[in-house]
């Protein structure tokens, strides 16, 4: 198969057509930087934490950031990097390193936040104490709340007033279906390329370059790039309601070209409405957490409601 | 004809025996979605439509992260 704009070797196939290796990385990085542009992801003046798990998503995120800022002559020294260590032996450990190394390559600041010195818990320790006290909890679900709350946190920290992810295309739509087929409409409210429905002093805005790169254009231009991604496999990864959805949209992806960038189309045009109506009607406005003073959309936010139940006796 | 395929995901190799001629057909009998891996073969990153040739050793990437 030959690329449809200067006839090499077509790496893949894209809506438009096939493409080879150069034009790729083209059409890619012109993709990423319309977004940043058309959403007004990033501003002049903005100090820029990305937050980085040591993946693919993260790292090509994180270079492109890095591009971008040079090529519209913005200073790189306003870019830090945010990586969390939740304490997951022979996972995290493993991707921490290639981030180690892939920062020091693109000579940004790292700073990798532990949950053990935050939080006074590992991951492993937590989960250790949950089973002993008869308390289920998924890991992924304390994982993800651990996450959240020390990216803001270290964010605020490190002073930045944008934090960017690298949620993927495939990311949201299978959030969009989720929350769709389990009728939860206000969680959507908070998709879209820039996360939340308003500002909060507390809070700072998430940011979503790749929000229209699929999963699988992005796994190729890391490999591409040469960047150093190694898969690993969370030992708490489970199979579970969103690896169903992900699977259900490549398979439609896979006979109906487009299915997923339908998803995410067809969703922006309703998002207006969506925030509109969660602004009216949202009864938990984001507030600060009685005990540690980060945001919480309750007296108590979640993080600290995980820790009264692990110093519980 | 024979292939040889290192799974990344399994970080295994495995011999397969292919009576097709496509990668898209090899994908198919390995009950592999399209959308969910990239192949290479001597670093070279094949779309579907490639013909495989017997003896090639393959490398099939997951795009799906581990975490």
């Amino acid at each position: 198969m030959k690329c449809f704009q200067c006839q090499d070797k077509a790496i893949i196939e894209l809506q438009h057509g096939p493409v080879c290796k150069n034009h790729f990385i083209h059409y890619f990085e012109e993709k990423v930087f319309k977004t940043i542009q058309k959403y007004q992801l990033l501003e002049p003046n903005d100090k820029i934490c990305v937050a980085c798990s040591g993946g693919k998503d993260s790292q090509t995120v994180l270079y492109l950031i890095k591009k971008y800022l040079q090529t519209h002559h913005q200073d790189t020294k306003n870019l830090k990097v945010l990586a969390i260590d939740e304490g997951i032996k022979g996972y995290r450990n493993t991707t921490l390193k290639d981030l180690k190394q892939f920062c020091k390559e693109q000579r940004v600041e790292l700073k990798i936040l532990e949950a053990k010195k935050e939080l006074k818990y590992t991951l492993d320790q937590a989960l250790k104490s949950l089973k002993k006290k008869n308390q289920l909890e998924k890991p992924c679900h304390i994982c993800g709340v651990w996450r959240r709350y020390l990216i803001n946190k270290g964010a605020r920290e490190l002073k930045c007033t944008k934090l960017v992810t690298g949620h993927n295309l495939d990311d949201e739509a299978q959030a969009v279906i989720m929350n769709i087929f389990k009728a939860n409409t206000s969680l959507s409210a908070h998709l879209g390329p820039i996360s939340g429905i308003k500002d909060y002093e507390l809070f700072v805005r998430r940011v979503k370059p790749l929000y229209f790169c699929p999963e699988k254009e992005v796994r190729l231009y890391a490999l591409i790039k040469k960047f150093p991604v190694k898969f690993i496999e969370c030992p708490y990864a489970e199979e579970g309601y969103r690896a169903a959805i992900r699977d259900m949209l490549n398979n439609f992806e896979n006979k109906y070209k487009g299915t997923k960038q339908g998803v995410i189309s067809s969703f922006l045009q309703i998002l207006p409405l969506i925030k509109e109506k969660e602004i009216k009607t949202n009864t938990k406005p984001l507030r600060e957490c009685k005990i540690c003073h980060e945001p919480a959309n309750q007296e108590v936010c979640h993080a600290c409601k995980i820790l009264g139940v692990l110093n519980e006796k | 004809m024979e292939i040889v395929i290192t799974f990344e995901r399994e970080n295994s190799t495995k011999k397969i025996n292919f009576k097709g001629k496509t990668l898209e057909e090899l994908l198919l009998q390995l009950k592999l979605n399209p959308e969910a891996v990239i192949v290479t073969r001597k670093d070279e990153i094949l779309t579907e439509e490639e013909v495989l040739k017997n003896k090639d050793h393959l490398i099939i990437l997951s795009v799906v992260s581990g975490g």
